[in-house]
């Protein structure tokens, strides 16, 4: 009898894990995908280059540094398919969404931090990995942060305004 | 304080340069937050207390920074940069560098 139980112990808790991974993993990622196409779809009118200068002629009137980072990691289910992809070898397709998801979430966090800006020129993302306590490299978190400059452009209308 | 990652500050001449300034800071995620990233790390997405944690760190590298910029008389820090990199297991170090100007 306490066997049967250990057993069920051993084996339900990891296929808990992955099942909870699952479907609780993937209605937040489905989440934070709406939630980035929205903030996007407001933030489309000031785009982000990764030159040092824009495209538009007007001169600038206000620069500053606009800097947004976030750490994501993935559900036990993805890393579970992972563990499996490294044997055969080929791209991991359910980390690609982490990193997208990353790079998109770091760089709408920086046009947040300087809303008023319109332009950020001079972009840079970096990744870096986050290990785990034990030095476990393969947990798969990362850190992505994306900083450049807001640009606020010299406007007549604007000037007029005020 | 002006901070920009572009060579100038728009619009404005450059007076004087001081060469470069710099502020790192070396940080380590404690235990509760370990454990509260551990649970969070089942169902994936954003780990709130490591993205906290490491904004605090960019910030306070940045203001030593800009501290050591204040301190040679200048009023804007240009092309500034930032690097991450792990010093031991589970620490890891914020680097912000950038040039020290004077500008209009």
């Amino acid at each position: 009898m306490s066997r049967w139980i250990e057993l069920v112990i051993a084996l339900g808790i990891p296929v808990l894990l992955i099942v909870l991974g699952k479907f609780v993993g993937a209605s937040l990622e489905r989440r934070h995908y709406q939630s980035i196409e929205d903030r996007e779809v407001r933030f489309r009118s000031k785009p982000a280059f990764s030159t040092k200068q824009s495209n538009s002629l007007a001169s600038v009137r206000r620069a500053e540094l606009a800097i947004g980072s976030v750490v994501v990691s993935v559900d036990y289910f993805k890393r579970f398919l992972s563990g499996f992809r490294m044997i055969f070898g080929g791209e991991i397709r359910s980390y690609s969404s982490l990193i997208d998801r990353a790079r998109r979430e770091a760089v709408l966090r920086m046009k947040e931090s300087q809303p008023d800006a319109d332009a950020y020129i001079n972009t840079r993302l970096e990744t870096s990995t986050i290990s785990s306590s034990s030095g476990d490299e393969g947990l798969g978190t990362i850190e992505v942060l994306a900083y450049g400059t807001a640009i606020v452009f010299e406007n007549v209308e604007r000037t007029r305004l005020r | 304080m002006i901070l920009t990652n572009i060579d100038n500050v728009p619009d404005r001449r450059i007076l004087k340069h001081f060469g470069l300034v710099q502020g790192s800071t070396i940080r380590a995620k404690h235990f509760g937050r370990d454990f509260a990233a551990g649970l969070k790390n089942i169902v994936g997405g954003e780990l709130k207390g490591y993205t906290e944690l490491l904004q605090e760190s960019r910030a306070e590298a940045t203001s030593r920074m800009v501290a050591q910029a204040q301190e040679l008389g200048a009023n804007a820090v240009i092309n500034v940069r930032f690097t991450t990199s792990s010093v031991a297991q589970g620490a890891s170090e914020i680097l912000a560098y950038g040039t020290a100007v004077l500008v209009e």
